[in-house]
């Protein structure tokens, strides 16, 4: 078998994969391509094209910590629904529901315009180190997409922890692991592994979760497209290429989760 | 050789072997269920305590309360010599009253389970040097070296970098075996080891554990291999229903038996 892989040369591989279907394929989409670049306007690309990847980082940057905090926030809800004190399982089951029985975009506004004209009415809040940021748009854009992601991501953890089968928690206790080394070594890793396939899903929907926060007065890469929109008149130009921007971080995304599933080879057939 | 010369200094009596592990008077209940009704055992070192008896009669249970996976509801638990501290956990049973305790104990029992219970996201050699890296506290260099030797000992050398999916029934178990062997363990603890195998896999596994028995290991085993047991063990407990039935080395247990109970077991069996 593997012989046989080695024995094709580059060309061999390249025709074999050149087939019919996928040359037609492949001329439609150079054909859209060209019709694109020719009948349609691009000149206001290079007065945007700092202000897109402006647009572009933060977009990036605000999938990226609120994925991170959002999923470090998840752990201790998934694991206290399962194994937690009640005190403890019954908050975290509640904030869950709540998150997802809620609309993102009224919990963003809730923050934002809540939270927002709340803070200013307390002097000790506006003389603190952290007013400089409290009044900017970003925080209230992260706090909101990050308990976002903690909700729903909860929730699979919880799933996730209690599939783990029973034998491998009782092996680490069997040799004397404590609690918190069998949840380190074992518990949360088997855990994560399971969910997952569940959570590069999530974070492909995180993504497209973003541009609420255009809402917000926050400049992501949507709100650099209707920037574009509303002073040059120009509408499926900016829409095209935004949507070209969203399916590259899509397609990363779904790489890179591909290459940590694969890090642990799955059971054969 | 090794079981040879320890049999002797506990037959001859000159110097007995210190108790590896001392059980006296346990008491197991699940709720209403009242498995175990007062067990008394002891395994000396160098001795293989054989535990036999019919499905439900709490043979698993028992060897599960040696390393508290089962709290027992009462009674008194020794492993070498140090007795297990409990308290009682206000629903009528029982709870180690030192966590620290139980957890240095357990590392220092070597448990096989009838299910294998390799940690699968982990390679064969990561399952075999977790517990002396991040329990005992040895150093990674050596703690491969001693896996390294265990793995070629039970004959899985070559699949040191393979996790535990893509290895058969036989092959999990020795590895099993060479995790519990990997953290020195003054008792080997088999629960079932064979019962989940495949028939044909079964004669590799009880090859490793006749070895083990061989070279004068402390073990203690509850198997439905009534064959091995007499041919491996040095002392045989049979189990009826939550009680000691009968004991005695194997000749005696398989040979000559006296209880009825036992006899009719055994007649079932072969």
């Amino acid at each position: 078998m593997s012989a046989l892989v080695v024995n094709v040369t580059t060309r061999q591989r390249v025709l074999g994969w050149l087939q019919p279907h996928r040359i037609v394929l492949i001329a439609i989409a150079l054909a859209i391509v060209v019709c694109a670049a020719v009948f349609m306007r691009w000149d206001w690309i290079p007065n945007y094209a700092w202000l897109a990847v402006q647009g572009i980082w933060r977009t990036i940057w605000l999938l990226v910590v609120s994925v991170v905090l959002g999923f470090m926030l998840a752990v201790p809800l998934g694991l206290v629904q399962v194994t937690g004190p009640i005190w403890l399982a019954v908050p975290a089951r509640t904030f869950c529901t709540i998150i997802r029985g809620t609309p993102l975009l009224l919990q963003l506004w809730l923050l934002y315009f809540g939270l927002g004209a709340l803070f200013p009415q307390f002097p000790w809040i506006r003389e603190s180190f952290l007013w400089p940021y409290l009044r900017q748009a970003w925080p209230y854009g992260v706090l909101a997409l990050t308990l976002s992601y903690a909700g729903y991501e909860g929730e699979v953890m919880r799933g996730a922890f209690a599939g783990v089968p029973r034998g491998q928690l009782e092996a680490a206790r069997a040799f004397g692991m404590s609690r918190w080394k069998i949840l380190r070594r074992v518990w949360l890793p088997q855990a994560t592994y399971r969910a997952l396939p569940t959570l590069a899903g999530e974070t492909v929907l995180q993504l497209k979760a973003t541009p609420l926060v255009a809402t917000i007065t926050m400049v992501d890469i949507f709100s650099v497209s209707s920037r574009v929109r509303q002073e040059t008149f120009i509408v499926y130009e900016p829409l095209l290429l935004l949507a070209l921007v969203y399916m590259t971080i899509t397609a990363i995304l779904v790489f890179l989760f591909r290459k940590l599933e694969a890090r642990i080879p799955a059971r054969p057939g | 050789m090794t079981a040879t010369k320890s049999d002797a200094s506990i037959e001859t009596g000159g110097k007995a072997a210190a108790e590896a592990i001392h059980i006296e008077n346990l008491h197991k209940s699940f709720g209403n269920l009242h498995v175990l009704k007062g067990v008394s055992l002891s395994a000396r070192d160098g001795e293989v305590v054989a535990i036999i008896g019919g499905s439900g009669s709490g043979k698993s249970t028992l060897l599960r309360c040696i390393n508290c996976l089962e709290n027992p509801s009462s009674g008194l638990i020794r492993v070498n010599g140090e007795e297990i501290r409990l308290k009682p956990d206000g629903h009528g049973g029982s709870v180690p009253a030192d966590r620290r305790q139980i957890e240095r104990i357990r590392s220092r029992l070597g448990m096989v389970f009838q299910s294998f219970n390799l940690w699968s996201h982990m390679t064969l050699l990561e399952n075999v040097i977790e517990v002396p890296i991040h329990v005992l506290g040895v150093g990674r260099d050596e703690a491969v070296a001693v896996a390294e030797k265990l793995l070629e000992r039970v004959g899985l050398a070559d699949k040191r970098n393979v996790y535990p999916a893509f290895m058969s029934g036989g092959q999990q178990q020795r590895g099993a075996i060479a995790r519990a062997l990997a953290i020195q363990p003054r008792v080997m603890l088999f629960d079932e080891p064979t019962s989940a195998l495949d028939p044909e896999l079964v004669g590799e596994v009880l090859k490793v554990i006749a070895d083990l028995a061989q070279e004068g290991r402390t073990m203690v085993l509850v198997t439905h291999e009534m064959k091995f047991a007499r041919r491996v063990a040095t002392h045989v407990v049979y189990l009826y229903n939550g009680l000691v039935e009968e004991e005695g080395p194997p000749e005696q247990i398989f040979g000559a038996p006296k209880s009825e109970r036992l006899k009719q077991f055994l007649r079932n069996i072969h």
